[in-house]
């Protein structure tokens, strides 16, 4: 049987999420590099959010406005020394309705 | 701000608000520290409450906190692309005066816990980011630091209640750093639809519900797990798979649970329903092995944070309960001996944390993890096949004798892990298990 596949835009979802951003103060940042290593990369793929793009030059970018706090960007890349990841401050992110 | 506390609580979870509840009923000083605008607004979970263990710490919990429906029936689903292979309980003894399991949906749940927090006397501060903990010269944890401004408190005992990803114990050293390999990604999706309609669809009635866990083809041969939960007026539905396995096969999260939703078994169960969330987060799933240093001078750990949390049945809040309130009576025999908050004394946590079904359940199945993550090809995908294969062999009567089928059907198994595979994941399966 064939399966009709209605495809939701990741943004999409998170347009139902209530988030308060911290202009200007992103909890993850992701250290210069000229070559993203194999769990940078990675990010590109599996962060839930879609937070992690690559740029033209071949270098992984965040943007951290719809993370969802999940952590798997810190279990993947913090110890290597590709990103710096923090909570954001106290009150700001994610906030969930029901969670 | 020099104001010392008997303890400060990190987190407001299922396990900080056990713990703040206990220590501040029996008069300590409390504070508690949480990130979020409110309790709860940065808490994830399916969410499944046992109350067995929210009664051993609010015993009357049923008069006024939001419960979603108690549970009558639970389904465990072996799926491939197109069936199920279900076993399903479903029992009228799960309508009893004091119900056993209910849904919850953790932003009200937690809201409410918190308020009992309140209520017993705890300073609960909110939409406050713990950054560090801060110690004396001889690393005795005496306080934390906060982004708040001029914001170090101090108390003899920090509970660190901070959750799976918390900061202050993997930075301080306190603990390592969850593995890839330990810790699953869930995401999760909020749908309603009206109470009737999911009355319907699930036959049940009134505060009666339902819940659905499947392993199988659509975790795409990561080690995973997918579930339905039903609410009152809404269904959580969500899958997580081990961080390792989405890197290594950097499948997407969300396509995941999309292709979940648009599966045969699943898609009439949700049909109409209109989401209002979508949610992730990380879940400890390194079992026994995985469990950090439990307590040292000023510091106990507790919850997700220490990793207290049974995978196999997928039980995870009530490990969080019971750990945050052992580890507050702990704290409170302490006190009561006049003894100081030292790594010799905090010892009796896990002690008494030893003694509970806690630590006994994740030691009887302390091997399971390793074996699950290392043949997720064969146990979430092979398998499922092999027994939809068998079991619609079985069902469909299309003249081929019986003795044929069932020849094609043991071929099959052995075809795909050869004899002596199929024997050796019995054997380590069930040594795994007991």
């Amino acid at each position: 049987m064939t399966i009709a596949v209605t495809k939701v835009r990741v943004e999409d979802k998170l347009y139902q999420n209530r988030y308060l951003v911290d202009s200007g103060r992103p909890h993850i940042i992701v250290r210069p590099h000229e070559k993203p290593s194999a769990n940078l990369l990675a990010l590109t793929y599996v962060c839930p959010a879609k937070c992690y793009e690559l740029n033209d030059r071949g270098q992984v970018e965040i943007t951290a406005d719809g993370c969802m706090e999940c952590g798997t960007c810190r279990i993947l890349c913090e110890k290597g020394g590709d990103i710096e990841w923090n909570y954001p401050r106290g009150g700001f992110g994610v906030l969930f309705k029901f969670g | 701000m020099i104001e010392q506390f008997d303890a400060i609580v990190v987190g407001a979870g299922m396990s900080g608000n056990a713990a703040a509840y206990t220590l501040a009923s029996q008069g300590l000083k409390v504070l508690q520290l949480e990130r979020g605008e409110y309790p709860g607004s940065k808490n994830v979970q399916g969410a499944i409450m046992y109350a067995n263990m929210l009664e051993k710490i609010i015993p009357d919990f049923r008069d006024d906190a939001p419960l979603e429906r108690h549970l009558v029936e639970q389904r465990l689903w072996v799926m491939d692309n197109t069936s199920h292979t279900g076993i399903h309980y479903r029992s009228d003894d799960f309508n009893e005066a004091k119900p056993n399991r209910y849904t919850i949906i953790r932003a009200q749940f937690d809201k409410w816990f918190s308020r009992k927090v309140r209520e017993a006397g705890a300073t609960v501060l909110c939409e406050t980011t713990a950054t560090e903990l801060v110690r004396d010269g001889n690393g005795k944890v005496i306080g934390v630091r906060t982004d708040r401004a001029g914001g170090v408190v101090f108390a003899n005992v920090v509970v660190l209640a901070e959750g799976v990803s918390g900061l202050l114990g993997t930075r301080a050293g306190l603990r390592e750093m969850p593995k890839p390999e330990t810790v699953a990604l869930a995401v999760k999706e909020m749908h309603f639809l009206p109470e009737e309609v999911i009355g319907q669809r699930f036959g049940v009635k009134g505060d009666e519900g339902c819940v659905i866990e499947a392993v199988g083809t659509i975790s795409r041969s990561m080690a995973g797990l997918g579930f339905l939960y039903t609410n009152k007026e809404s269904i959580s539905l969500g899958i997580g798979c081990l961080v390792s396995d989405f890197a290594a096969t950097l499948e997407s999260p969300s396509a995941l649970l999309d292709a979940m939703k648009n599966h045969p078994s699943i898609r009439p169960l949700i049909a109409g329903s209109e989401v209002k969330e979508y949610a992730a987060h990380l879940i400890p799933e390194g079992g026994y092995r995985a469990i950090p240093q439990l307590f040292g001078d000023g510091w106990v750990i507790v919850g997700d944070a220490a990793q207290l949390n049974n995978a196999i049945h997928r039980e995870g809040s009530n490990l969080a309960m019971t750990s945050g309130r052992v580890a507050a009576e702990a704290i409170i025999k302490v006190k009561s001996r006049n003894g100081p908050m030292t790594k010799g004394n905090l010892a009796l946590y896990k002690t008494m944390l030893d003694e509970s079904f806690v630590i006994k359940d994740l030691k009887k199945y302390k091997d399971m993890p390793a074996l699950l993550h290392t043949n997720s090809s064969n146990f979430f995908t092979s398998y499922p096949r092999l027994m939809s294969y068998a079991a619609q062999s079985f069902m469909r009567v299309d003249g081929t004798p019986k003795i044929e089928k069932e020849r094609a059907t043991t071929a099959a198994f052995i075809n795909a892990r050869s004899r002596w595979g199929l024997v050796s994941d019995a054997v380590r399966l069930a040594l795994a298990w007991r």
